[in-house]
């Protein structure tokens, strides 16, 4: 008999294996694992898993049905609240949401309930069950502004109110970061991000790509000119940030997203695609989050050896504590309280090196955290001809400068309702990357639940 | 799927493609551009907008092969489609702004374009004749089988001055030389200059425009991926500060844009660029030895 305290295991890659491809790190559960981890949930009156949750997907409903091996039940009930289970139960930060409340976590282990959630949508793919559209349709226009996780998952919704929905993408392919962003190893493309797509267009929901929203046509062209009641801009975060260190735009620097969309979106790593991205021998990857990590166990895939180089301590790295583990075992070298401060470059001014100083944590800043502060005399030269710049984003100023009355903060981000998704321009909302800058996928996914609540709201008083 | 009403050669191997994308024909304005991806496996390549045609719902483009997807893109005939066209990219031309037209009407404006860079150049120039703006142009290419659009540019420039290199037609040397010639011994006043064409010629014909303090603009073509302001690989530094040219640009003014980092910049993916080009003329037949591929180890 199993230990009750402790998670089913769930199944990897060896990690010398994979540092060498780009398939899936995570095998995820079978029928009977799945079933057997099901079975750890107590399935609590009062269940805080579901507070957890910022799309409240009833867990302890269809964590039950699982254990009782009624997997259709289960997508039945995961359906009701989201419309991408298998992206999320992939990449959403479990530990800190539904699985960070769970009971069993108290003393022992928490229910597995992202790697459940992902057997149970994994299995609907396989047996090929789609959500239906509706019967009826209410023949009012919503448009979207994106095709990332928050407008995959407005859209989803609206649809299924009976909305005429229409998502406009900038890109050649839908899914936003899901697509440029997050690597195959983490979330499989074509079986997993194109198949939940595919789940929301069978919704009856459309999709156009190749329209810039502010440039091919604007918000309020949409609103007076092509019919669309209302709108949701979920665009994602924007322009990434770097340090202003010299030697920046010397060849060999790039920042995280360029790096990633070549490999995820542009598919640079096959052969058979036409979009080069130059591998590096000795990578140093700047940054401590999500997106850094990623960007250094795709370079690592890549054939380099990578650093990590983060200028606070590992407790306070911003990445899941899972991909921090996944890169450790894959061989990734995490050089902490290490800040870049010039990047060296050779005649031809690519880099040959970055000089680094090390630091020491001092007094706790307004983010609570100890503040980084230099180690007088320690800097040195890191061995590098490759950095990717993994600092964060500032928002894209396209649609905000380009759409009349709709207001921004300090920040130039939208600003949006966190009730209803409402801004200040009337029949316009918005959510995700665009409102709180660079979030998660879960947290994107729940403000466009929120605005889908919000449009339908807002339309049904019209 | 953008289907290609028209592809020929203007000149040398510098091709014209009129495409079928209605949105962008709505709404772009001189200045701006497009990205161009061929097929499932291609490259977004952005490319200048050469002319549009609102009613037509249609989009000229030119270009000139230099990698392998742009050689791969002359491999497409008449009725032939893009798989993706996305645009219009990028802020407009200040010039070419009904606002500004006030603004406009008085300068003096003299285009400089160099090459395949003469295409873009064209739309601003035509808008700023419709709006009865006079503007004077130079067109440098080598030689005189690469000069294009010259029919074109007769019809609505004040003034069209055409120099090659090798003295071939026209006037003889650089458009520097033409700049020098016109504002230094011909008596011409310029307060306003765009100039588009390679990098090396944009920068010394700032380096020019400077002296005479002739306030110049630039259109910059750097490495770009998604072109919407996502992968910050187009940054430029501009006055000490780092642009992205797909949303900031892209025009900026030339006299703040350190040119030499931009260039060293464009060279990154030269030797990737070689190696597909040789691939794709030469087939799969590159197994090592060139030191950086690994094929023979």
């Amino acid at each position: 008999m199993a230990d009750v305290l402790k998670k089913v295991p769930v199944r990897e890659q060896e990690p010398k294996v994979r540092a060498t491809n780009f398939n899936e790190v995570c095998l995820g559960y079978n029928k009977d694992e799945a079933m057997e981890e099901a079975s750890r949930c107590l399935n609590c009156k009062n269940a805080k898993c579901v507070t957890g949750c910022p799309v409240n997907i009833n867990i302890p409903a269809f964590v039950h049905e699982v254990k009782e091996g009624d997997f259709k039940k289960a997508y039945e009930v995961i359906s009701e609240s989201s419309a991408l289970p298998a992206i999320c139960g992939r990449v959403c930060p479990q530990e800190s949401q539904c699985e960070g409340k769970c009971i069993r976590g108290i003393k022992g282990e928490a229910v597995s309930i992202g790697k459940l959630e992902r057997f149970v949508a994994d299995w609907a793919r396989e047996q090929g069950i789609k959500p239906a559209a509706p019967a009826e349709k209410n023949g009012k226009k919503v448009a979207i502004i994106g095709s990332g996780p928050a407008g995959l998952t407005c859209a989803g919704d609206l649809a299924k109110l009976g909305y005429d929905v229409t998502i406009f993408e900038a890109l050649h392919e839908p899914g936003g970061v899901l697509v440029y962003g997050i690597p195959e190893f983490r979330l499989p493309k074509l079986d997993v991000v194109a198949k939940e797509v595919e789940n929301v267009k069978s919704l009856g929901v459309k999709i156009e790509t190749n329209v810039i929203i502010g440039r091919s046509i604007t918000i309020d062209e949409l609103m007076d000119e092509e019919g669309f009641e209302a709108v949701f801009i979920g665009s994602g975060a924007g322009l990434p940030m770097f340090m202003g260190i010299p030697g920046e735009t010397a060849k060999g620097v790039f920042s995280a997203n360029e790096y990633l969309t070549r490999n995820n979106l542009m598919k640079a790593f096959r052969e058979d695609y036409d979009t080069p991205i130059s591998t590096g021998r000795k990578v140093a990857v700047v940054g401590g989050g999500n997106v850094a990590m990623d960007a250094a166990r795709t370079a690592l895939r890549l054939g380099a050896e990578v650093h990590i180089v983060y200028r606070r301590s590992e407790a306070e790295l911003p990445a899941r504590a899972e991909e921090v583990h996944h890169a450790k075992e894959e061989g990734i070298i995490f050089d902490l309280l290490t800040n870049p401060k010039e990047i060296l470059v050779d005649e031809n001014d690519a880099v040959k090196g970055m000089t680094c100083i090390r630091m020491e944590l001092g007094e706790p800043d307004a983010s609570g955290r100890r503040r980084p502060v230099e180690v007088p005399g320690s800097e040195f030269t890191l061995d590098v001809d490759t950095v990717i710049m993994s600092l964060g984003t500032s928002p894209n100023p396209l649609i905000s400068s380009t759409t009349i009355g709709l207001d921004v903060n300090k920040r130039k981000c939208i600003i949006a309702d966190e009730e209803t998704g409402k801004t200040s321009k009337d029949g316009v909302f918005a959510g995700g990357d665009a409102v709180t800058g660079a979030a998660t996928v879960i947290l994107a996914m729940g403000a466009g639940k929120t605005a889908a609540k919000g449009i339908h709201e807002f339309l049904s008083s019209k | 799927m953008y289907k290609i009403l028209k592809a020929g050669k203007l000149a040398g191997n510098i091709y014209e493609m009129v495409v079928e994308a209605p949105r962008v024909a709505k709404h772009c304005l001189p200045g701006q551009f497009v990205i161009v991806k061929m097929d499932e496996v291609g490259e977004r390549i952005p490319l200048t907008i050469c002319d549009y045609d609102r009613e037509a719902g249609t989009i000229t483009i030119v270009f000139q092969p230099i990698g392998a997807s742009t050689e791969k893109f002359t491999y497409l005939k008449t009725g032939d489609s893009f798989r993706d066209f996305v645009g219009p990219l990028g802020r407009p031309s200040e010039l070419c702004v009904e606002e500004n037209l006030e603004e406009t009407r008085k300068k003096k404006i003299l285009f400089v374009a160099g090459g395949v860079g003469t295409a873009p150049v064209y739309p601003q120039v035509k808008w700023l004749h419709e709006h009865g703006v006079d503007a004077d142009v130079i067109i440098g290419a080598k030689t005189k089988e690469l000069v294009i659009l010259e029919d074109k540019f007769k019809a609505v420039s004040t003034n069209l001055y055409i120099t090659t290199d090798d003295g071939s037609y026209g006037r003889s040397g650089m458009v520097t030389k033409v700049i020098d010639d016109l504002v230094g011994s011909e008596g011409k006043v310029y307060d306003h200059c765009v100039s588009i064409g390679p990098m090396i010629m944009m920068k010394f014909c700032c380096l020019t425009t400077k002296k005479y303090n002739i306030p110049t603009i630039v259109s910059m073509n750097p490495i770009m991926v998604d072109g919407t302001g996502m992968c910050g690989a187009c940054r430029i530094i501009v006055g000490g500060e780092v642009k992205f040219a797909c949303v900031d640009g892209p025009e900026f003014d030339g006299h703040a844009i350190d040119f030499d980092a931009a260039m060293k910049r464009q060279a990154m993916y030269k030797t990737e660029e070689g190696r597909a080009l040789l691939k794709l003329h030469e087939g799969n037949t590159h197994h090592g030895g060139c030191g950086n591929c690994g094929g023979d180890k």
